[in-house]
């Protein structure tokens, strides 16, 4: 088990050690460039956020494990948001290049992680709910 | 405007937990699809509308180019299902190595003090996981579809494991030396070399992994392309971004750990292992016989049976024999047979992969049910019908320690009091191991391509029934 967990630890400690760089970096007086306190603001959202995933998704029936996965890439392309900026700001054209590829990177996703959970979902019947949609 | 932008991203994070937790039953799992399109539709208007975003045209362009190729992609029949899921990690990897590069330019130019020690190590997380994703998603992606110029069997030389990770060290070096001097003359140059050793270490990746391995690669990925996302979250200051990111990650890791877990390997193993290698040398051991049957034989017995277990595999995918899966499943149960499919957690090349193509046949998914659960109910089972698996009921994996799946938990077919097993041909299964069941007093084998030979068994069925 531990074993399992290294990949992980080893990105935890990546981070940790950019929390004291970061820290040791941050401006004294207060700007809006980010510093040590947004990191641990941060930092604070993702852990609890993992825990809730952990907790939630391991509840998640296992005949749904292949929608479960659909499903979690189409909301993991939140990073929609991400390419939206990038792309729709005041900035240089090859950075919005970029951003626009991400969009439809990301865009595509959506579209298709939602219709094909939805798709996949539909099928799922009990005994009594089956008569309609066979094919035979 | 950042009142109501906060407000709007807790909201849609909230439906993304509620998405998941409705997926814990097929009863409500519908109503999850619902709230993760209202989350991302909010997220997606919210941000929009926010006065930073000046330029529309390419976002409404980029848009519509996502739904032409978003919606032919969720059309694709189910048994490619588990290529579109390695396409779509590599969607999601390709967007946070792109958003990572486009911050980390517009920063370096535009201004420079945003590079903050924090921020730069975001910044090559997220490239080496984006990108590494990215390249390594479509290998598989590759792999499953059996493109042919991608080997589909492992691929391995020598010293591949400790070339791989010197490889990663060197990207990890470049980043740290990135990290600590983001704004040197040298770093716009050094920048690229990273992403190239992030891309040529996602093929290296997956290079040396073979399809029975399939279902933990892909969850592994799942869980990189999740984590490239709460990187990104990181980089633009975005909690939105971590929640869903970090929703994405655990679920890839929950999944990854369940599939190690059932072949009784751990991720180092998977990864590192190049399992089809090993399992090549054992093939060659000495010859022993099958006893096959004929399918009006396998009929008469099937139609004697009281309890019979299905244990669908790959085979079945292979074979698109799900729908004459479904109609034998028909004849037994109209003789009042009881009929149960035995589903093993990587039985076919993604998570869950045999449950969609079963309840696709409109297989009722009350009748699936999982190894822990039917292995106790094996030893009254009358019939235990093998379809297309191989390693998922092979007794070596409880008796013979020299075999590379000893240790894996499996269905116990070879409990049943007659097993039949259909198999295309007499070579070993994808991991190249002789199957002890086969030889089995109790075992028969039907020969033939899948859905050929249960086509077959349902007509011998449904002709017995009418005198």
């Amino acid at each position: 088990m531990p074993q399992r967990l290294t990949p992980w630890l080893a990105a935890f400690l990546w981070l940790g050690s950019a929390a004291v760089a970061a820290a040791q970096d941050a401006p004294t007086t207060p700007g809006h460039a980010a510093g040590a306190n947004d990191f641990w603001s941060l930092l604070f959202v993702f852990i609890l956020a993992s825990f809730i995933g952990l907790g939630v998704i391991r509840r998640v029936s296992r005949l749904l494990h292949t929608p479960l996965m659909s499903i979690t890439n189409a909301i993991s392309a939140i990073a929609v948001v991400g390419s939206i900026i990038v792309t729709g700001s005041d900035y240089p054209t090859t950075i919005r290049i970029m951003g626009a590829i991400a969009l439809f990177a990301s865009m595509t996703n959506i579209v298709s992680g939602f219709l094909i959970t939805d798709r996949m979902l539909k099928m799922f019947k009990t005994d009594d709910k089956r008569g309609d949609g066979g094919k035979s | 405007m950042h009142a109501t932008v906060q407000l709007a991203y807790i909201v849609a994070t909230v439906l993304f937990i509620f998405a998941l937790h409705w997926m814990n039953t097929p009863a409500t799992a519908r109503k999850a699809v619902f709230a993760g399109v209202a989350g991302m539709t909010i997220a997606i208007a919210v941000t929009w509308a926010q006065p930073g975003v000046v330029h529309h045209g390419w976002i409404v362009l980029a848009i519509i180019a996502g739904f032409a190729v978003g919606i032919p992609l969720s059309l694709v029949p189910l048994t490619a299902v588990p290529q579109r899921t390695a396409l779509s990690h590599a969607f999601g990897g390709l967007a946070a190595g792109l958003v990572g590069t486009a911050k980390y330019y517009l920063w370096l130019s535009e201004a420079p003090e945003n590079l903050t020690a924090f921020r730069m190590v975001a910044i090559i997380l997220e490239i080496l996981l984006g990108y590494l994703t990215f390249t390594g998603s479509l290998m598989a992606a590759g792999k499953l579809q059996e493109v042919k110029w991608i080997p589909q069997r492992p691929v391995t030389y020598p010293l591949q494991n400790v070339s791989n990770l010197a490889l990663f060290v060197i990207a990890l070096a470049l980043g740290l030396a990135l990290t600590l001097h983001p704004t040197a003359a040298w770093a716009p140059m050094v920048f690229p070399v990273v992403i190239a050793l992030a891309l040529a270490f996602g093929v290296l990746l997956i290079i040396p992994i073979g399809g029975a391995d399939m279902p933990t690669v892909i969850a592994i990925l799942n869980a990189y392309a999740g984590l490239a996302a709460v990187a990104m979250g990181f980089v633009l200051d975005n909690k939105l971004l971590i929640t869903a990111g970090a929703l994405d990650g655990s679920s890839g890791l929950i999944l990854a750990i369940i599939m190690c877990k059932a072949m009784n390997r751990s991720f180092a193993n998977v990864l590192f292992g190049a399992f089809g290698q090993v399992a090549k040398a054992q093939a060659s051991g000495e010859q022993k016989v099958y006893k096959s049957e004929t399918v009006e034989g396998a009929a008469q017995v099937l139609e004697q049976a009281n309890l019979v277990v299905i244990v669908p595999g790959y085979g079945m995918a292979v074979a698109q024999a799900q729908h004459k899966v479904r109609e034998l499943y028909d004849q037994l149960k109209k003789r009042g047979i009881t009929v149960k499919f035995a589903i093993h957690p990587v039985a076919g090349r993604m998570p869950g992969h045999m449950n969609v193509l079963l309840a696709e046949a409109n297989i009722p998914y009350t009748d699936l049910v999982e190894m822990d659960e039917i292995n106790s109910d094996m030893p009254q089972c009358d019939v235990a019908l093998v379809v297309g698996a191989n390693d998922v009921v092979n007794p070596a994996a409880r008796t013979d320690k020299t075999s590379p799946i000893y240790g894996m938990p499996i269905i116990a077919a070879d409990k049943a009091r007659t097993v039949f097993a259909i198999k295309r041909s007499k070579s070993p299964g994808f991991a190249g191991i002789d199957n002890e069941l086969y030889f089995s007093d109790r075992t028969w084998m039907l020969f033939g391509d899948a859905k050929n030979v249960i086509g077959e068994l349902v007509k011998q069925l449904a002709g017995g029934s009418t005198h």
